[in-house]
């Protein structure tokens, strides 16, 4: 190996070369997956808003990503083009984005979304966190009309544990004389509804356990398992039916009704609004959590699912 | 396996989406640290400072990175290019080491001769120090390119497109079939790209054939 | 920067130390993942590695192996181990472990490796039996870079430990993960800074470690292990 000869050198260079065009091509079509500042969003100034194609996101959660998915296949068989933008992150990541218009049509849910904008919100009806929701959202969105469906963030104990301890709302939780931990996400913590905000309304401690799973299959393994006494589990996850499992009541109104809520920009005009409306209107708490089993027992794919469930409804 | 094949576009796309953010990503973690493994190499007083912070960029977890560089470099938070960079990042900090040893490496009587040939440092550089340090360098490359392939999975976590999100949307779901094909996938794409490398090193590097040394 | 500074000021703040989820908890936590992953990931890897090193047979397996364990993705062995083992310890330690591996690995027959086949030859020559050439020579004169492994593998475990609070483990994660989710950025770059502090005192540590494991009059050559 002492003598190189400058042939090994240009192969050298030539490979170099080889893979930089190579990344070069690769790098525009791995872009379109991801582009965040798409051409679509930036759209919005030019009048004929028919024409644009309407970027629909869904939050990193399977079953947002099927209303995702139930909008764009609604819109599409009206004649829209729909660019999808799924499982970006949570509130944190996406909403930015939305602001800033590179999403026209995010699935929301109310109390959340509205605690989001206002932490000191006191609305509690249904009724009343839509019509504070279109006051705190920022210029140039607006809330559509929410589904019946709910989805919001729920304690739960499995069945054993609430006949023990004759459990039915989160007031009884005083009289239990165990230490009480709950599996939840982390931001849990920090949320008005999460351990402060249980212990201001009901009295009641408990500590947190992070399962970063949105009240998922390890969160509710963690519940049965009984590593856990409480679980934060979404009110529309199947699982709370095939495991048994008792949602507490919560008398004090400490959660937040979540109705499914699509947040949408000027760029989706009335006759689009009219589009999801139908959807919307249309999607049930039965209906949400039918389409949620699907994918989590089944495994069907949110394409598929939407399809299926739009046809039956008479949508597309 | 009905969940695989029930889902192969996706599939496919989540690799591609993989690809896009982890090689260039590796390229360009090769464009740096030769510069700067030549400044370890070719500066004494540099050598430590170099070489210790590569080495503690290592140490940066990479999830908080990812959620920084975009503070810093003003991307948003789901742009690609945040991903792109921290792998460059990561790549850099192994791979300097490599570049430099590689260059410590480099018998002094070739040197010496291609001096007294008359060759220009860049020449010299490009034609005899680098081609010499090149079987260290790859060794270097190979573990660069199978962690950042890696790596990579983790901007899931943010929303980031990439083999990544089959974990985390398979974790929430509960669909085993979805995150073992993440990890299956995230392997071979890591030992493809590592026999890929092997390959090219051998096709740029004649001379390595025969030394069984390439294949540490 | 300015967000540089508030999350030093985060870590800074006395009242965030103390208690059962105060950074001083935490932190020996985190440490505490580190250290037993590393020790159980050397538990398997360093006999595999001496004997590699020392028969010189099953190193194209061993190649193989760590090539194949580093490729593993550590996010989607710990969702499986989750998914498979619920939540705790064992499914973060599982993947942190299985991380852990390579280096070590790698440390362990390359530092046999790297020692001069004509020290062997002559204590072979001396009539030392297999046995003898291990423990006298290969292990003692291997352990610089096996050293230089381990230190490798708890830099990498000790930033990647923060994944453990992903499954309900503890951990400076725990910060990280309530940061990113509540858009708290100073929580969050101020446990990346923790974590970055932790593995430079471990970083530290190893290389006194190293040093120390020099045999006396033998110089070691410079000579990095690639992580």
């Amino acid at each position: 190996m002492k003598h190189p000869t400058r042939r090994s050198a240009l192969a050298l260079a030539a490979v170099a070369a080889l893979a930089l065009t190579g990344c070069g091509s690769s790098d525009p079509l791995g872009g379109g997956d991801t582009a965040s500042g798409s051409p679509a969003g930036t759209g919005g100034t030019g009048g004929t808003a028919r024409a644009d194609t309407l970027v629909i996101g869904s939050q990193q959660y399977y079953s947002n990503e099927i209303i995702a998915e139930l909008y764009a296949q609604a819109l599409e068989a009206e004649g829209y083009t729909v660019q999808r933008e799924y499982q970006i992150g949570q509130r944190e990541v996406y909403l930015p984005e939305v602001e800033s218009g590179a999403i026209d049509v995010m699935p929301e849910y109310s109390g959340n979304l509205l605690q989001y904008y206002d932490a000191e919100a006191t609305a509690t009806s249904p009724e009343d966190i839509h019509a504070a929701l279109a006051q705190a959202l920022p210029e140039g969105l607006r809330p559509l009309e929410p589904a019946e469906a709910t989805d919001q963030d729920s304690y739960n104990v499995t069945r054993q544990f609430a006949e023990k301890h004759s459990l039915t709302s989160l007031a009884d939780l005083r009289n239990v004389d165990e230490p009480l931990k709950v599996a939840a996400n982390s931001e849990f913590e920090t949320r008005p509804y999460g351990p402060e905000g249980l212990k201001k309304a009901y009295g009641v401690d408990v500590t947190v356990v992070p399962v970063e799973d949105s009240g998922g299959p390890l969160t509710v393994k963690a519940l049965v398992d009984g590593d856990v006494q409480l679980a934060d589990i979404y009110s529309a996850d199947p699982s709370i039916e095939s495991e048994d499992l008792v949602t507490l009541e919560d008398p004090e109104n400490l959660i937040l009704p979540q109705n499914v809520t699509p947040i949408v920009s000027d760029a989706v005009d009335e006759e689009a609004a009219a589009v999801i409306d139908e959807v919307n209107a249309k999607l049930t708490a039965e209906e949400l959590i039918g389409l949620n089993r699907q994918s989590v027992e089944e495994q069907a794919s949110s394409a598929d699912i939407a399809e299926e469930w739009l046809a039956g409804q008479g949508l597309a | 396996m009905n969940w695989v094949l029930d889902n192969l576009p996706l599939i496919a796309d989540r690799t591609w989406a993989h690809l896009a953010t982890s090689l260039p990503a590796i390229l360009a973690a090769l464009l740096v640290s030769v510069p700067l493994g030549w400044l370890a190499h070719r500066y004494r007083a540099l050598n430590g400072p170099v070489l210790t912070g590569a080495g503690l960029m290592y140490a940066i977890p990479s999830l908080p990175l990812f959620i920084v560089l975009p503070v810093l470099i003003g991307t948003g938070v789901r742009d690609a290019v945040n991903v792109m960079v921290a792998l460059t990042l990561y790549g850099v900090a192994l791979l300097v080491r490599s570049v430099a040893d590689g260059l410590d490496g480099v018998p002094p009587e070739a040197r010496s001769a291609a001096v007294a040939l008359g060759y220009p440092p860049l020449r010299r550089f490009l034609t005899v120090d680098l081609p010499l340090a090149g079987p260290v360098i790859l060794s270097g490359l190979r573990v660069v390119a199978v962690s950042t392939v890696s790596l990579c999975t983790v901007g899931a976590v943010l929303g980031i497109p990439s083999l990544g999100l089959l974990f985390t949307d398979g974790f929430q779901r509960g669909i085993m079939a979805e995150i073992l094909t993440g990890i299956l996938l995230t392997a071979v794409l890591a030992l493809v790209l590592d026999r890929l490398l092997v390959a090219l090193g051998r096709l740029a590097m004649p001379w390595t054939r025969k030394a069984a040394g390439v294949d540490a | 920067m300015n967000q540089l500074w508030e999350a030093v000021l985060w870590c800074l703040d006395p009242g965030r130390w103390t208690g059962p989820s105060g950074i001083a908890a935490r932190s020996l936590e985190h440490l505490g993942y580190t250290l037993l992953a590393v020790l159980i990931a050397a538990a398997v890897a360093v006999p595999i590695g001496w004997w590699v090193g020392h028969t010189g047979k099953g190193r194209g397996a061993a190649v193989a192996v760590s090539g194949a364990a580093r490729a593993l993705p550590t996010l989607g062995v710990l969702t499986l181990a989750g998914l498979l083992l619920g939540i705790g310890l064992v499914a973060p330690m599982t993947a942190f472990v299985i991380l852990a591996i390579p280096s070590i690995l790698a440390a362990a027959y390359a530092g046999f490796e790297a020692v001069d086949r004509r020290v062997i030859d002559a204590a072979r020559a001396q009539g030392y039996t297999g046995a003898q050439v291990l423990w006298w020579i290969e292990v003692p004169l291997g352990l610089p870079v096996l050293v230089g492994g381990l230190r490798s593998a708890a830099l990498q475990v000790v930033a990647t430990a923060t994944l453990a609070a992903y499954v309900g483990a503890g951990g400076l994660g725990r910060y990280l993960f309530l940061g990113l989710k509540t858009q708290d950025y100073a929580m969050m770059l101020g446990s990346s800074l923790l974590v970055v502090t932790l593995a430079l005192v471990l970083d530290g540590v190893f290389a006194l470690a190293g040093r120390a494991a020099v045999p006396r009059g033998v110089t070691v050559a410079r000579r990095g292990v690639t992580a």
